[in-house]
């Protein structure tokens, strides 16, 4: 279970990404943050945003139509 | 923080102001931003009108052929003799204004305060606003006024330089 879940179904391109940043900055290091999205273009953009800021995507999946992120914030 | 400290840096050139245009430098400012970036925006020319208060900002088909909306399954372009009418501009913008809400992309006005938010440095074209007469006080508060200067200052030391 996630420290943090944060709900980005619905949104588009980037509007993902900058809710996860602003979530990730509330969470201490080593937190996790789970987030849920309907945004195809998420999945390479989440691999991107964390090579690229040095967070860890632990794994993605997909429930439903939803793709499900697990970030923990090494940055 | 890492995440704070890319110590990478993307300078972009703005200088259209019609809704279409206005997302490229916005949507790419602000995920630079959240990806630890630092971020420069020189506005200039029409460029400038996206920093304005008031955003009134639309879109024509006028003129380019490679804009076809979606509808009810098909795409449908509007020919340029129906373009140049009065009336199709409002037209073709409310229709991308309820395209955009319907898509749950973000509206200009909410990436523009993210950007301010993610400390993207704005910088105003002095030219600009002396030559289309627009005055700081018509603008939002945050950017600061400079010339082409300023941004070769900033455009040699970023990793990252677009026009736009």
């Amino acid at each position: 279970m996630a420290d943090m879940i944060l709900d980005a179904k619905g949104l588009n391109c980037p509007l993902p990404i900058l809710r996860a940043k602003k979530a990730l900055k509330e969470l201490p290091s080593g937190g996790t943050l789970e987030v849920q999205a309907t945004d195809p273009g998420a999945v390479k953009d989440f691999e991107a945003f964390c090579r690229t800021t040095g967070n860890e995507l632990v794994e993605h999946h997909m429930d439903g139509n939803t793709y499900v992120f697990l970030i923990r914030h090494t940055g | 923080m890492l995440d704070e400290t890319n110590a990478k840096s993307m300078s972009i050139i703005v200088t259209k102001g019609t809704l279409d245009w206005a997302y490229p430098p916005f949507i790419l400012a602000t995920t630079a931003a959240a990806m630890g970036l630092d971020v420069t925006m020189f506005f200039t020319f029409y460029g400038l009108h996206l920093l304005k208060k008031d955003l009134n900002l639309k879109v024509s088909t006028l003129g380019n052929p490679g804009m076809e909306m979606p509808m009810g399954g098909m795409h449908m372009a509007m020919p340029n003799i129906m373009a140049a009418l009065p009336g199709a501009s409002a037209l073709t913008t409310n229709m991308m204004k309820n395209l955009i809400k319907k898509k749950g992309v973000a509206s200009i006005q909410e990436l523009r305060d993210l950007a301010i938010e993610a400390d993207v440095n704005m910088i105003a074209c002095q030219m600009t606003m002396d030559l289309f007469e627009i005055k700081r006080e018509d603008m939002i508060d945050g950017p600061s006024v400079g010339g082409a200067a300023s941004w070769v200052e900033v455009a040699t030391k970023s990793d990252i330089n677009l026009y736009i």
